[in-house]
């Protein structure tokens, strides 16, 4: 029983970092925008909120600077893609390889320093609850953060005026300009809100998971996000069954390599992969009305004046 | 990608530099190409440290250049050779996959020295070196085995290769001459670098009951990790005592200073010539970082066991060697299994219940 609750512990950390950058990625998509730089804004989101974190001696600075970061960093894409109509997937791929590189530089200075990670909720009496205690009101508040951002994505697309807005821009563009939206700023504060969210995603890393800066220290975990957005076919609601699989997989294979099951490591380091490989396959057989892909991604806009 | 950006980008610099550092010709040049950042705290930042010594050494006498984030392989075949054409004299190329292209330039420019770090191929201008790191391996075995109170030892192993095959042994072997019962859970990573995963594999054991941890990876999460839950843990590569005060016990550190210096000089004498290295604590090439955190009899037959490593009294490979099937192992090198055996090891030691993956 031990066990199974620190591993449901580490499960919820690990899936955290996910949760927070797809969430991010799903409203940036929805608005019919393509960015696939969130690995880049991730990592430069980990410098500069190590960075600030470790000036400040504040998680919440830290968390503040991973966020503004991130914000800039999609504003780059923004400008690009938005302001210029260049290309979404070649604009995002060049944003990673440029965050990556300014990351080194921004980390170059406090590679090798360490702070004191954000630390773990403690309520007397509730936190001591056998089981479920540490579970629900144990974990840094990241990890209950990113649930109610989810939530709140949830409400704000499905539930608000707005947000119906928003889904109309990303799926007809053209219609949503003749009914006198605007469309581009709609895309704007969407990969704005991407970008903030990958930059905090990013700053989880070094501030919770593992708390010193390292170049490269983000190792994937943005293109894991992005493949998480396809995996839940757009949907919030299966972006939180999604990104707490892709952790439970992961953790599940470490632990059963120390149990020594024989299983030959390679193919369990590979388990988290074929899950997310088998579950779209699945999700794509058993399309009964679920929502497909906003039907303007990845295009450009150019408004006719 | 970003390496090639990197790489191509450090390639025009010190081809700009040769351009105009013509007044520098009487200068000796010496080059290396690094696999990773030289912020990694880990193998590339040891051989960062390393050109940092040789450049206070020699002083105004050389004039050393790097390339980092250099990807193995191909690509690397074009860092080497841009190095010789900026004038280097004498190149280290320091990670195993630079060995091929490394021999290819090498044979293409003769009268450029070369020096390349843990392979197996080698040329009258091309030498090798490498650190016998199980050496170490076997004092940390020595001291998991007494300071672990559960007797299990959880081991984060990168890739199934000899290099890290031949560690967990020596781990083995070691902790067994002090607790012939100790197990250890092995969890491999399949990656040399990922702080996150790192962090994950030693929470994974410390919930399983392990409660020293070691590691062939390359960060400090692991030390981070042991560190919270209050448990012990050695470092990897360079000293991580600040991620882990209280948790370090020691650690396995590559010091290829030495060794910088002593090919330098003789690069600089013109008595250079090519050479076949695999030196451990005794050359100092694997220096073991203070003991701490343990007392003072685990000390001290820590240090007892270096000391008899360092006279050649004890081989941590002494025969006999049993391995898991009970086989016993053919004993090549007289009391001892020979550097063949050691360098192709793939096998686990009796008293490892677990597989070596795709074996």
């Amino acid at each position: 029983m031990e066990l199974l609750e620190a591993i449901i512990l580490s499960v919820l950390a690990a899936s955290t970092p996910l949760l927070i950058a797809a969430t991010g990625e799903l409203v940036t998509e929805r608005s019919g925008v393509l960015n696939l730089g969130v690995e880049g804004m991730m990592i430069v989101g980990a410098a500069c909120g190590f960075g600030g974190a470790w000036l400040s001696g504040s998680i919440i600075v830290g968390s503040l600077c991973g966020i503004i970061a991130g914000v800039l960093m999609s504003l780059i894409f923004a400008a690009m893609t938005l302001g210029l109509a260049v290309n979404q997937v070649a604009t995002g791929l060049a944003l990673t390889i440029l965050g990556i590189g300014i990351s080194g530089l921004i980390g170059a200075g406090f590679v090798g320093e360490r702070i004191t990670p954000a630390p773990h909720l403690y309520i007397p009496g509730l936190t001591d609850l056998p089981f479920a205690g540490h579970i629900l009101f144990g974990e840094d508040a990241f990890v209950y953060l990113s649930l109610a951002l989810l939530i709140g994505v949830w409400l704000f697309l499905y539930r608000t005026r707005a947000g119906l807005v928003l889904r109309a821009a990303g799926d007809n563009h053209v219609s949503a300009h003749a009914l006198g939206y605007p469309v581009l700023r709609i895309r704007l504060y969407a990969v704005m809100f991407g970008g903030a969210c990958a930059g905090l995603a990013g700053a989880y890393l070094p501030l919770a998971y593992t708390p010193f800066f390292i170049p490269g220290m983000t190792a994937g975990r943005g293109w894991i996000a992005l493949a998480l957005v396809v995996f839940a076919s757009w949907r919030p609601g299966r972006l939180i069954i999604g990104a707490y699989l892709f952790g439970a997989v992961t953790i599940l294979q470490l632990h059963a390599q120390a149990f020594s099951l024989g299983i030959p490591s390679q193919f369990m380091s590979s388990l988290p992969y074929l899950a997310t490989v088998i579950v779209l396959v699945l999700i794509s057989r058993a399309r009964t009305g679920g929502s497909t892909a906003p039907a303007a991604l990845g295009t450009v806009f150019v408004p006719d004046r | 990608m970003r390496k090639i950006l990197i790489a191509a980008t450090a390639v025009m610099v010190t081809a700009g530099a040769s351009l105009f550092g013509a007044s520098a010709a009487d200068k000796l040049k010496v080059g290396f190409i690094y696999l990773g950042p030289v912020g990694d705290f880990g193998w590339t930042y040891q051989h960062e440290v390393a050109r940092q010594a040789l450049a206070k050494e020699f002083g105004d006498k050389i004039e050393t250049t790097y390339l980092e984030n250099v990807s193995e392989g191909p690509d690397s075949e074009r860092s080497i050779e841009q190095l010789v054409r900026a004038g280097n004299q004498l190149i280290f190329t320091t990670s195993f996959g630079y060995m091929d292209p490394t021999l290819k330039v090498a044979k293409k420019y003769p009268n450029v020295h070369f020096e390349h770090a843990t392979g197996f191929k080698h040329d009258k201008n091309m030498g090798i070196y490498n650190g016998r790191f199980y050496e170490g391996r076997y004092i940390q075995g020595i001291i998991a085995g007494k300071m672990s109170k559960a007797g299990v030892l959880g081991y984060i192993a990168s890739f199934p290769i000899p290099e890290v095959i031949m560690g967990i042994n020596a781990t083995m072997l070691g902790a067994q001459t002090v607790n012939p019962n100790i197990k250890v859970k092995i969890i491999w990573a399949n990656t040399w670098f990922d702080p996150g995963k790192e962090a994950d594999a030693a929470k994974a054991l410390l919930d399983q009951g392990a409660d020293v941890i070691m590691q062939h990876t390359d960060s400090p999460a692991a030390m981070q990790i042991a560190s919270e839950r209050g448990k012990l843990a050695f470092g990897q590569d360079s000293d991580m005592i600040k991620f882990g005060p209280k948790t370090q016990l020691t650690s396995i550190i590559d010091n290829w200073a030495p060794y910088y210096i002593s090919r330098v000089k003789a690069e600089l004498d013109g008595k250079w010539e090519t050479d076949n290295g695999w030196d451990g604590l005794k050359a100092k090439m694997v220096v073991m970082a203070p003991y701490t955190n343990m007392p003072d009899d685990v000390k001290k037959m820590a240090m007892d066991t270096e000391a008899a490593i360092i006279a050649g009294k004890l081989f941590p490979f002494k025969c006999p060697i049993v391995d898991q099937e009970g086989k016993t192992v053919e004993c090549k090198g007289g009391d001892h299994l020979d550097d063949g055996q050691v360098l192709g090891m793939n096998f686990y030691v009796k008293g490892i219940d677990d597989k070596i993956p795709g074996k």
